[in-house]
């Protein structure tokens, strides 16, 4: 259901999902199979302008600034690290992350509880984003789709995890808004210790 | 001769001999392990010596007794098969043509490399990449190439090592090397009626291991997963985040009644013989649609409730429960454990790293928003509760590197008036922050390290 049509009591997305239906599901269904296509080259101003945005989302979660973070996120968001890497059937599956904005509210809350034993100490990160490609989709979303590489220190371990990100975007009053943030690791359906860094 | 050595140097004898320093009663014969599995306490040495990990998966994983390997619905037609491992053994489960079930080592009869490197499929046979000598799915060596290079090869003689016995319990199946080991329905005992209840829940007990599973790691011995899985002490407190965070829009539901001195109220502690036990919580719950009602909100559910609710009256509560895990924490010795509406699997790896792999499930027989509730219900706990306690896992590890303490102690509820109560089964009732399912358990793992199962 779109934002616009919600009863104003479920309309707080931080609380309510009453959003998240068939249609919801079905939107996803309609993202992966977009992200799977081959792109023509950007308009270099629009690649810019996501590149910018990317390296900015990055800089966030990798200063530990949540807050701020879930702030880039619209209101139908969903931040997905899917278990079979490009998606799987989530109607059926279970994924490490399906969080709609409630749930992403949660994680956040969760991290910045202080009680979180598998990040204390708190995951370090840092990530280089590259491969960038991006195009509208024909209902005026912007798609965008990335490689990384995130190298995370915890704990007297180092670690590295690489994949790709898909983004959905849409252009709000306040700039470029999350509308799904897709984290498809190299290795996401395999052996992983501690996986609640932010991806 | 401290602990360790002792423990290194007779780890390759059969029999095994007691530590010197720590014998009890002298002059008498002592059992082996009796120094460091006590009433209330078991050496570290248990979880950081790595060749008691050795001798654990041979005996306990297999070699005397039941080990859960894989789930009927992993294995859909005939000629399925399924990688897994009992142990350190890699083994495929498979179907024969006929549909009955096979466990096999997956590994080749002639230079040991692993015949079939698929996660599952469906396959009548398998051709080892190395030589190409080639197998039937119930183990046969049907060939092997230029036959001309072997005097008198008798082929019966170079089959796949089997699994001396395999059966099924409603869809679990179990192997174990002993051609003696008791009857599976034995071995599971007073767990049936659990299993049966998690079972049931299901609709005509149709329930489907999904595809795509957490295969989660942590730097620690299996054991403490298995200490924790029936452990109702932890959960107020390895799991502050998670109450902390369910309390985040008001009022706090969910696991809750964990922080409420859990043994006042009604959730109990089973401790069920051969190793296993349960935690039932389902005593903080009262009829149809109390598990929906008291679940935190995951994604979706306003919506999918609205539609079930218009859709199905009156059945709406049993449907909407469904979706909700089963409140009962069923540990079946060593390595099946029923969380919630998940089943988990510990995967020992090395002394300290293990792999536990969670398997989400769908069942038959209900709407498809009802499974589609259910995945999301199923993300929770591994999101937000379990990586805390692996971390507390792994901390635990490091706490046991230390030599001069030299104690795990499991001792909570021993001997404490009122506690437990003996049923005429021999199921032992308790409170649920009991350590008992830690002493009941170990009395299953010395039975199989002495080979007295």
């Amino acid at each position: 259901m779109k934002l616009g049509d919600l009863p104003a009591r479920y309309a707080d997305t931080t609380s309510w999902s009453f959003h998240v239906d068939q249609a919801y599901y079905d939107d996803l269904d309609r993202f992966r199979s977009i992200f799977a296509e081959d792109w023509d080259a950007a308009d270099p101003g629009e690649w810019h302008r996501v590149q910018n945005f990317l390296s900015r989302e990055a800089r966030l979660i990798d200063e530990g600034r949540f807050n701020d973070w879930l702030d880039l996120f619209a209101g139908d968001c969903l931040y997905w690290v899917p278990v079979n890497a490009g998606g799987g059937d989530p109607r059926v599956e279970v994924s490490h992350a399906f969080d709609d904005h409630r749930r992403l509210t949660d994680r956040v809350y969760w991290l910045r509880t202080g009680l979180a034993y598998s990040q204390l100490p708190a995951s370090r990160t840092r990530r280089v984003i590259g491969n960038v490609e991006t195009i509208t989709e024909p209902g005026g979303l912007r798609l965008v789709r990335s490689n990384f590489v995130l190298n995370e220190f915890r704990n007297g371990v180092a670690k590295t995890y690489s994949g790709w990100y898909g983004h959905v975007l849409r252009d709000t009053e306040d700039g470029l808004r999350i509308r799904l943030k897709m984290v498809n690791l190299l290795d996401s359906e395999q052996y992983h210790e501690n996986l609640t860094l932010v991806f | 001769m401290t602990i360790e050595e002792s423990i290194s140097s007779t780890a390759t004898s059969t029999t095994r001999t007691v530590p010197n320093g720590l014998t009890a009663c002298s002059g008498s014969t002592v059992q082996p392990w009796s120094d460091l599995v006590r009433d209330d306490r078991v050496h570290r040495t248990l979880y950081t010596d790595a060749a008691v990990f050795a001798e654990e998966m041979q005996r306990v994983f297999g070699g005397e007794s039941w080990v859960y390997l894989a789930h009927e619905s992993q294995l859909p037609e005939p000629n399925s098969f399924l990688s897994t491992r009992m142990g350190l053994r890699q083994i495929l489960v498979t179907r024969d043509r006929a549909g009955a079930l096979h466990a096999v080592f997956n590994r080749c009869a002639h230079r040991a490399a692993t015949v079939c490197r698929e996660e599952s499929g469906v396959a009548k046979s398998f051709q080892c990449p190395y030589h190409g000598w080639t197998f039937r799915n119930t183990g046969e060596l049907v060939g092997v190439p230029w036959p001309q290079g072997y005097a008198d090869f008798d082929k019966a003689a170079f089959g796949l090592t089997t699994v001396t016995r395999v059966e099924s319990y409603r869809g679990f199946v179990f192997g174990t090397m002993n051609i003696d080991a008791p009857s599976l329905g034995d071995f599971l005992g007073h767990a049936k009626p659990w299993l049966d209840y998690w079972i049931d829940r299901a609709p005509g007990g149709d329930v489907q291991v999904r595809p795509g599973a957490y295969r989660m790691g942590y730097r620690g011995n299996w054991k403490l997963a298995y200490d924790n899985a029936g452990d109702g002490y932890h959960p107020s407190f390895s799991h502050r985040s998670l109450l902390e965070m369910a309390s985040r829009m008001g009022e706090s539901k969910d696991m809750s009644y964990f922080g409420k001195t859990p043994d006042d109220g009604p959730m109990k502690s089973y401790v069920l013989g051969n190793g296993h036990s349960v935690i039932d919580q389902r005593g903080n719950y009262d009829g149809p649609g109390s598990f929906w009602a008291n679940q935190r909100p995951q994604p979706g559910r306003e919506q999918f409730e609205a539609q079930i609710r218009q859709r199905y009256g009156d059945d709406a509560d049993r449907l909407l429960d469904l979706a909700i895990g089963s409140q009962i924490n069923l540990s079946i010795f060593p390595n099946l454990l029923i969380i919630g509406n998940q089943v988990q699997v510990v995967e020992p790896l090395e002394v300290d790293r293990t792999q536990l792999v969670w398997h989400a499930t769908t069942i038959g027989g209900v709407p498809p928003e009802v499974n589609t509730l259910r995945m999301r219900t199923q993300e929770d706990f591994p999101a937000f509760g379990e990586p805390d306690d692996q971390a507390n896992f792994e901390e635990a590890q490091r706490g046991l590197a230390a030599p001069e303490a030299e104690w795990v102690f499991m001792n909570r509820g021993l001997d404490v008036t009122g506690w437990q109560e003996a049923g005429p089964d021999g199921v032992v009732v308790t409170a649920v922050t009991d350590e008992l399912h830690m002493r009941g358990y170990y009395e299953e793992w010395l039975r199989r390290m002495r080979a007295e199962v």
